[in-house]
């Protein structure tokens, strides 16, 4: 087999501090033939000290080296579940760099910004179309913030009927971040357990007065459909409460499936995720949710509307939670979403969904004799595997490290909780077969190679310019700053 | 792996030492060993109200960050306050210098509800 990582020439590289010299400078200016204006003395530091010292030359070359170190999905294959490393296609940057949406200053009056008004209005009406719900708003600028908006659009329609409903039940299948946002929205976490699925029945069992919503991310974190969840969002509206799905995982669904449909109350989107835009740096991100009709009164405010050919932010909401963000969003990530939307069409874009799937099971038939398959109920998006069936005491993180020396980046690992050692691989849909065919290939030969020999895991990686980290250590006494 | 006789266990993985008045609380060799190497501990304050079954701390290793929960309830008599500066402790030393709190529980008989070592090894031989 090919091994796409291999010995080459990697280019050392020091720190900015290291590279300083005094007097060398980064800029030349011409000669002042203006009255020098001075700033007022109490706001300049007498001295600067530490501060590099740097020539152009200098700082290109530096981070041009340190970019040589990055592994992205725009150099290979990066089955980071969760996540949804997709390849971004590069005609969204074309549109996100036009000059008249990238230069707009937020404060622009809206008779100025029409179009960027109208993008945005547009978007949210195409996600509303494909999530079966009736308004969206883009304000939230990541996941967690989505998620935060749609507990607080929830609280804020609870209070509105006088209601005082303290607690949140949240299965073991959720997003990490969910316990967290409810948390923050001022409720009480009830963990609840699922067996792959949540059953109507534990739910059941946990639904009382007290419960103002249910958190349920579908697919779950085991990439699993939650097959229930019609009649388990009926049993919550039954008794009161109303139903959160986080939409991380709407990559399985677009173009198939309709939350709203569903039942589902409220749903936050990741723009950077399902619409394809970049995200492996952390950020920036887009949240935007969507609502049934019920909640609409309660989004975060401004939203943007349509009055005839005109587009508006409307700020008259007086049920509204409030204002969530200074401005509207992270428009850049909105201009990449809508113009992945609209050059995929409809039928790409169900199409996107399908592959997403297909690739997911090809991965699980290809590795489920050798890798332990806990769940074993049909896969989406992704497929979770553990380490139990690893010979020479291996264990999941040595697979990871030994990945990178095959030239993969690692899969999400030691997530979701409820899978001892999890491997959780998400493929999605922009990978040829021929590149599932090799990276399974890889993870194979691992396998084998865990039994063979195995301290080519527990030492890897051996290929990339970085060995293994010690990574206890790192967190136990982390160094926070350079000390020349 | 070591599960001294005279600890009671929770299903949770903490382990409780009952004593005339108090109960010391930390977690189980199993605990540690599932987690990897504990990178931070955050325990409660002296004087803080613990209740049976509900988080009253926080451990975090290299690979999960995940809830310690109070096996009975009552009040936090006890911190180990040398656990968040040297949290390897928890991995090296689980039942002596890994200990969290020290509670006064409200009612001691509670205790006689967690399990004993025979029926802890099950348990956790139930879920590898």
């Amino acid at each position: 087999m090919t091994q796409a990582g291999t010995s080459g020439l990697v280019l050392n590289e020091k720190l900015l501090f290291e590279h300083s010299e005094p007097g060398r400078k980064g800029y030349s200016l011409p000669t002042l033939d203006v009255p020098e204006a001075t700033l007022p003395a109490e706001l300049c530091r007498d001295e600067i000290t530490g501060f590099p010292e740097l020539s152009e030359v200098d700082v290109v070359r530096h981070f041009t080296r340190l970019s040589t170190w990055n592994y992205g999905v725009d150099s290979g294959f990066y089955p980071l579940g969760s996540c949804t490393m997709k390849y971004n296609p590069k005609v969204n940057e074309v549109a996100a760099r036009m000059p008249g949406l990238a230069d707009i200053h937020p404060a622009t009056p809206q008779a100025l910004t029409q179009g960027a008004l109208a993008l945005i209005y547009h978007l949210q009406e195409d996600l509303a179309e494909m999530s079966g719900f009736s308004a969206v708003t883009i304000q939230p600028a990541a996941g967690a913030q989505g998620e935060l908006a749609g507990m607080l659009t929830i609280r804020a329609w609870h209070e509105a009927q006088g209601s005082t409903r303290s607690k949140v039940l949240i299965p073991d299948t959720a997003h990490g971040t969910n316990p967290a946002t409810a948390a923050l929205a001022g409720y009480d976490v009830v963990p609840i357990a699922s067996d792959g699925v949540l059953s109507l029945a534990e739910v059941e069992a946990h639904m009382d007065d007290d419960v103002a919503a249910l958190m349920v991310t579908n697919p779950n974190t085991l990439g699993l459909f939650e097959t229930n969840i019609e009649p388990i969002c009926k049993l919550v509206h039954e008794r009161g409460g109303l139903v959160y799905c986080d939409g991380a995982n709407f990559n399985a669904l677009m173009g198939i499936a309709r939350p709203g449909d569903m039942g589902i109350d409220v749903m936050h989107f990741n723009l950077h995720k399902t619409f394809s835009t970049p995200h492996g740096g952390g950020g920036p991100g887009a949240g935007p949710i969507g609502v049934a009709e019920h909640l609409v009164p309660f989004l975060p405010k401004p939203l943007v509307v349509r009055d005839g050919e005109a587009y508006r932010l409307d700020d008259d909401r007086p049920q509204s939670f409030g204002r969530l963000l200074a401005f509207n969003g992270n428009f850049g990530v909105l201009i990449r979403a809508y113009a992945y939307i609209r050059s995929m069409g409809a039928a790409g874009l169900k199409r996107a969904t399908e592959m997403a799937v297909l690739n997911a099971n090809y991965i699980r038939a290809r590795l489920e004799d050798v890798y332990d398959l806990p769940y074993k109920n049909r896969s989406l998006h992704e497929v979770v595997f553990s380490d139990k069936n690893l010979a020479g005491g291996c264990h999941t993180l040595d697979v990871a490290k030994r990945l990178i020396d095959y030239g993969y980046h690692p899969p999400t690992i030691y997530f979701p909780l409820v899978v001892k050692g999890a491997i959780m691989i998400e493929p999605t849909e922009t990978e040829s077969r021929e590149i599932l065919d090799e990276f399974c290939d890889a993870m194979l030969v691992i396998a084998q190679e865990a039994s063979d020999n195995p301290d080519l895991l527990h030492n890897a990686p051996t290929v990339p310019k970085v060995r293994r980290l010690d990574e206890t250590t790192a967190a136990r006494k982390p160094k926070l700053k350079w000390e020349g | 792996m070591e599960f001294p006789e005279e600890l009671k266990y929770t299903e949770d993985h903490e382990w409780v030492l009952v004593e005339e008045e108090l109960v010391t609380v930390g977690i189980s060799d199993f605990a540690q060993d599932a987690l990897g190497d504990v990178v931070f501990v955050e325990l409660p304050e002296v004087g803080t109200e613990v209740v049976a079954g509900k988080a009253f701390g926080v451990v975090e290793s290299v690979k999960a960050v995940s809830d310690v929960y109070a096996p009975l309830s009552g009040v936090v008599e006890d911190v180990n306050e040398e656990l968040p500066d040297t949290p390897e402790m928890v991995n090296t030393s689980p039942y002596d210098d890994g200990w969290m709190i020290k509670i006064r529980p409200t009612d001691n008989s509670d205790a006689d509800n967690l399990m004993d070592t025979e029926a802890y090894q099950a348990h956790i031989a139930e879920e590898k």
